[in-house]
């Protein structure tokens, strides 16, 4: 396999009236070609932020360490993302090789503009395809993605598209520009848990059909468990864990990970007492120093854990975790 | 003294919409609905977008009009016509009936401290006399939810989305409701904080003698918090029994389809198998007869001309001509 997209050491801080608010420190993961990758962790983790940088859309405001590097392996080569400065160069990641699929489908799309014109307009943009093909391209992924009566919703506007039909809009036109890399930013959060499924299903169906890799965002981890290879968890800025999905949901090893998964209601189980995880996620103006979870933690296990930022233990060739309890055992 | 706090009985709201020149079309949000929630319980109700759940909420309310049936509300020490009440009764049934919203970011006001958005309903109501008594009762009901006195002085914008939920579930119970609906009130939380709201909702009960309505879409956080369990599918009551009864042998397909599409976390656990196809249905254009039979996969020509009733069996209801015949064929 090779690699698609490298990062490494980003840090992200914004500037504020209120001084440097970090969201995202020193992550680093490589996706792989055809590789699903779950990015999970509750509100404020930066995990958005985090797949924001892939493709240098964040606001005008942040502030990228100079250690951070962001490498996507396209055809003609590698590219240097966070050195990418004018529309030109930027068309590369955003809409090019890059897609994205946002989480509230009526916000994304223009609710003036039919759905087809929308289509038409970033394939006339992103390829050298007349308006004419490009129609028909948009016609035939909206119909593979399951859409009925395709060439009539093409002349349709966003309004007139339930929840489940204007999401899978927003996927055929991600996919149409054929990115290498798709990333899908809380997809299904939006939708009713019928509807989620089928989407859910035709993600996995496009994804053995086009071959590109994939991030998908959530924090749902039944949702991750349906459909990623390979889960990186997030927490207040940092990759706290990171391995394949069955090893990390069978077998969490970050007290943070153990802590979501027991937190979630289990229909297996109805027996089984809720345990929350104790406390609220930090305000990023307070970071707590040392682990980042340690205001939270019922596994602290020493004056390290306060002062030293735990940092990467690998517990196999493919899992490794951020924690100071498994450190001496890799050492 | 009933057992029951809610008794509705054929309880229908509809709206009318888009008047063209003659003809005005009715929205059915909920139709004939008949429901019992005993006193003390902690009621589930769960259905798609557009099933009427939030409506029928309200409906018990009395925050949208009841077009007809009848619900009746009894907590021992008074009793109430929901569908007739107006001036004093009105006014009185406010303080007894409570909502928690779903989104705690947009539900509290950003220019109030906190202490003056659970201080507002007392004042409006004028339930107490004086700023001391307030502030008492204001102290008291925000000790319960876990907010000190230092929360009390600061903005909402101070605090986490799990600190403001329990800053407008303090805000609903602070005139001493019997009855509160909540409705989607974990679902805008993150999972390691929903768990710590559902913990203390539950501790609000029991101590308080709550009776909850808990409206929801996922089923998994329904069957750990609720006692009783509705289900509702375009503005009807499709099935509706105790939770454990539900959850272990589900009779209506679409709670079958909904218990096999929540995701499961075990990666291997392909459940492909009763998948829906399809979207629910616009409620100003219902089908005819059963109102699942545009996405069901059992439905034979009876389910297209005939709507099933409710039947009951076991303490067990549920509306489908085929659920007996279906149980036998398919096991849950």
């Amino acid at each position: 396999m090779t690699p698609l997209i490298e990062v490494e050491s980003l840090t992200l801080q914004f500037r504020t009236d209120e001084g440097l608010i970090t969201a995202v420190e020193d992550v680093s993961f490589t996706l792989m070609k055809g590789e699903v990758m779950g990015l999970v962790g509750e509100s404020g983790s930066g995990k958005s932020v985090t797949a924001k940088s892939l493709m240098h859309l964040n606001a005008r405001n942040a502030v990228y360490s100079p250690e951070s590097r962001i490498t996507l392996h396209t055809d003609t080569g590698p590219v240097d993302v966070l050195s990418l400065r004018t529309p030109r160069e930027l068309n590369v990641v955003r809409g090019g090789a890059i897609s994205m699929i946002f989480q509230e489908p009526m916000a994304s799309f223009a609710p003036a503009i039919t759905i087809g014109k929308q289509m038409v307009e970033q394939l006339l943009l992103h390829s050298d395809m007349s308006k004419g093909t490009a129609k028909s391209v948009s016609i035939e992924m909206l119909d593979r993605v399951g859409i009925s009566d395709a060439a009539r919703r093409f002349d349709q506007y966003a309004f007139e598209l339930s929840g489940g039909m204007r999401q899978r809009a927003m996927i055929a036109m991600a996919l149409s520009t054929n990115p290498s890399l798709l990333i899908a930013d809380e997809p299904t959060t939006a939708l009713d848990v019928t509807i989620q499924a089928q989407v859910i299903d035709l993600m996995k169906d496009l994804v053995s059909e086009f071959g590109m890799g994939i991030i998908f965002i959530t924090h749902d981890l039944g949702v991750v468990a349906q459909t990623a290879d390979r889960v990186n968890v997030m927490y207040l800025g940092r990759l706290v864990e990171e391995g394949p999905v069955r090893e990390v949901i069978r077998n969490p090893r970050h007290p943070y990970t153990q802590g979501l998964i027991a937190a979630l209601p289990k229909l297996e189980d109805l027996d089984a007492p809720l345990t929350p995880v104790p406390g609220d996620i930090p305000s990023p103006l307070e970071r707590p120093a040392g682990c980042v979870f340690n205001t939270r933690c019922s596994q602290v296990v020493g004056e390290e854990c306060m002062a030293l930022v735990p940092t990467n233990c690998r517990l196999d060739e493919t899992h490794s975790v951020a924690c100071h309890i498994y450190r001496e055992a890799a050492e | 003294m009933s057992r029951s706090l809610i008794q509705a009985t054929g309880l229908s709201v509809h709206f009318p919409i888009g008047s063209g020149l003659f003809v005005k079309q009715l929205l059915k949000a909920v139709d004939n609905v008949s429901i019992e929630i005993e006193k003390g319980s902690f009621f589930g109700l769960v259905g798609e977008s557009g099933s009427g759940k939030t409506t029928l909420g309200r409906a018990l309310l009395n925050a949208v009009p009841i077009s007809s049936g009848t619900a009746h509300y009894d907590d021992g020490e008074v009793a109430y016509d929901l569908q007739e009440l107006d001036g004093a009764e009105l006014k009185d049934y406010r303080t007894r009936a409570q909502l928690i919203f779903q989104d705690p970011y947009a539900a509290l006001s950003p220019r109030m401290t906190v202490r003056d958005i659970i201080a507002e309903p007392l004042e409006v109501m004028g339930l107490t006399k004086g700023r001391a008594e307030t502030d008492e009762r204001v102290r008291e009901i925000a000790a319960r939810c876990r907010l000190n006195l230092e929360h009390l002085r600061r903005f909402p914008h101070a605090f986490s989305g799990g600190q403001r939920q329990r800053i407008s579930i303090a805000r609903a119970l602070v005139s001493g409701p019997k009855f509160v609906v909540a409705d989607e009130s974990v679902a805008a939380l993150d999972v390691s904080i929903q768990a710590d709201v559902l913990n203390l909702l539950k501790q609000l009960q029991d101590e308080l003698g709550l009776t909850f309505m808990f409206i929801s879409h996922d089923l998994s956080v329904v069957a750990h918090t609720c006692d009783h369990v509705a289900v509702m599918y375009l503005g009807r009551l499709i099935e509706t029994a105790p939770t454990r009864k539900l959850f272990e042998a589900p009779r209506h397909p679409y709670t079958k389809a909904l218990f096999s599409a929540i995701p499961s976390l075990d990666p291997d656990d392909d459940k492909t198998a009763q998948k829906l196809a399809g979207e629910i249905p616009s409620p100003t254009d219902q089908p005819p007869g059963c109102k699942f039979q545009t996405r069901c996969p059992h439905a034979i020509d009876i389910c297209k001309a005939e709507e099933p009733a409710l039947q009951t069996e076991d303490g067990h209801d549920v509306a489908c001509h085929r659920w007996k015949e279906l149980m036998s064929l398919v096991p849950a």
